[in-house]
């Protein structure tokens, strides 16, 4: 037993090295995942800033957890995107047919994602900082923050390697991931719920990126984060459970 | 002799298509032994059972003793695969592939391990550069030497000279042979007929679903369809002589190569014998 998690260690580690170097391999996509949403937030900032209700906020204190969020959802899809050419490619068949603990191929590309998603996170934040970002919360505020958006990106990367392994093709992978993509402009990140129509407004304040933008924002501004805490919390673990879950019996699954 | 892969009455469908019938046949230690089978037949579907990718519908097929259905672990650890596509990350060097693959089967003294392949498969100049640069016989290259890492007992070789030009072809031969004298079982699968006879000690020939013919080259030889030959001469006047000395027996020549049977000749004879009531297998 102690081996057989000893090796689940091992095996996993080594893959993550794979992951990673592959990645880096291609810096465009860790670029282009940074300067998006850096630019989207000065957009942002410079069209709606003066006119976006946002009542006593600074603007951009206001958009920052959205535009995360946001930056998250679009860099994951090489997540997607790198699972799927594994599994649609001759090497998973190298992998499969060599005796490594099952989920290990997974544990190195989500773990990957989680690193990426780490540094461009921190890039964008260090640039919210530039333009004008202030921030409240303490220390005790900063954990929490880092953990609820920790949860946050393994969420969604988990739900990343799903699409990946359940996708014909790349463009199939990140075509899953789309949803993911628009959830953050249909949600608390950049206006009010309450500005919005009935409709879109009910789905705004259900879907799971509104607890998790107010919790982080709530934090970030030194206010209590209420329920929305424990709702964001509920969110990310069930999703990046389920999701995983579901990955490892997709990927054990012989034909 | 003692057989290393058993493989008893297998079958496999893809829906309503079947693949394997009943596909029966023994692999002695340490031999090499080719599926011989024209485009579809189901070579690749066999591999992919024995090295436990796929589960088969009915049939028992055993690796080192061990059964691929309930004890994958042990076959994996026992086995390579070098699939009909090659597994390398294009994007990372050659060293870096042997590297990944080195350290996920523990293998110690690594670097020193790598060079000595590198070295071996001719790759050492190539060896920092990406894989997407290298040709396709190098690509081969890279992805046998990768499969051999583990010094597995027994290696599957999925039509492993398709693609390549002559010159690297007959060095594939050469590597096969190699393997079979360093005591690793090699089995290998094929299109061609004068790849299996030139390389393997045992054939087994695969047609719709079942192992129609099985033995070895001399065998099979006894039992396949007439063949001719192609003769290349140093020169013309070699040819003149040579040509003369047929005709002054009585025999015409119109032109000289080396012709093996198609498979499809040969299965017409296989399935001519079998319906005579002379199975062979
Ligand atoms: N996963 C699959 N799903 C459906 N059909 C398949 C699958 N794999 C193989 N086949 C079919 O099974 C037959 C045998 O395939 P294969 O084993 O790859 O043949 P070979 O390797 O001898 O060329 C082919 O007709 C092929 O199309
Ligand atoms: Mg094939």
């Amino acid at each position: 037993m102690a081996k057989q998690i000893s090796d689940f260690f091992y095996d996993s580690k080594v893959m993550f090295k794979r992951c990673m170097k592959i990645a880096l391999r291609n810096p465009e996509a860790l670029v282009q995942a940074t300067i998006t949403p850096i630019f989207l937030m000065l957009m942002f900032g410079a069209v709606f800033g003066n006119i976006a209700d946002v009542g006593a906020y600074n603007y951009v204190d206001y958009i920052l957890p959205g535009i995360i969020l946001q930056a998250v959802a679009q860099a994951t899809q090489y997540t997607a995107i790198n699972v799927n050419a594994d599994m649609t490619k001759g090497i998973i068949d190298r992998f499969r047919s060599m005796p490594l603990a099952k989920s290990a191929l997974l544990i190195g590309h989500a773990g990957a994602s989680v690193v990426r998603n780490v540094m461009t996170t921190v890039v964008i934040i260090g640039t919210a900082f530039i333009v004008g970002f202030r921030p409240q919360a303490g220390f005790v505020d900063w954990l929490v923050i880092i953990g609820v958006l920790l949860l946050s990106v393994t969420a969604i990367t988990c739900f990343a390697v799903f699409c990946g392994l359940r996708a014909k093709s790349p463009e199939g992978a990140s075509g899953l991931m789309f949803p993911l993509f628009i959830l953050p402009f249909i949600s608390s990140g950049f206006a009010p719920t309450e500005t919005m129509h009935t409709a879109i407004r009910w789905f705004a304040e259900y879907q799971p990126m509104t607890p998790i933008i107010n919790a982080v924002r709530a934090l970030m501004l030194g206010h209590p984060p209420g329920n929305d805490l424990w709702i964001a919390l509920a969110w990310t673990s069930a999703t990046a459970i389920l999701a995983f879950a579901f990955a490892v019996r997709r990927f054990k699954r012989k034909m | 002799m003692e057989s290393i892969v058993s493989v008893s009455n297998l079958q496999k469908s893809f829906k309503s298509l079947k693949v394997l019938k009943d596909v029966s046949f023994d692999i002695p230690k340490g031999s090499i032994f080719a599926l011989l089978g024209s485009n579809g037949a189901g070579k690749t579907t066999v591999v992919r059972i024995l090295s436990t990718l796929l589960s088969p519908d009915g049939g028992t097929a055993t690796v080192c003793g061990y059964d691929v259905e309930r004890e994958g672990d042990a076959v994996r650890a026992a086995i390579s695969l070098t699939g009909q596509f090659a597994a390398v990350d294009e994007v990372l060097t050659g060293r870096e592939n042997l590297q990944i693959i080195g350290e996920l089967g523990r293998i110690p003294n690594l670097k020193n391990k790598i060079h000595e392949w590198l070295v071996t498969f001719d790759l050492e100049e190539a060896a920092d550069r990406p894989v997407s640069t290298y040709s396709g016989g190098m690509r081969r290259k890279l992805d046998i030497a990768m499969s051999l890492m583990g010094s597995p007992e027994v290696i599957f070789l999925d039509e492993p000279t398709s693609g390549l030009d002559p010159q690297n072809r007959l060095a594939m031969w050469e590597l096969v042979k190699n393997l079979a004298r360093d005591g690793t079982t090699v089995f290998l699968t094929t299109q061609y007929l004068e790849e299996a006879e030139s390389l393997a000690d045992n054939i087994a020939i695969l047609h719709e679903g079942r192992i129609i013919a099985y033995g070895t080259p001399g065998n099979l030889k006894a039992i396949l369809p007439q063949r001719g030959a192609h003769l290349n001469f140093a020169s013309d006047a070699d040819a003149e002589k040579a040509m003369k000395i047929l005709r002054e027996n009585g025999i015409t020549v119109a032109g000289l190569s080396q012709e093996m049977p198609t498979l499809e000749e040969v299965f017409l004879t296989l399935i001519g014998e079998k319906q005579d009531g002379e199975p062979n297998g």
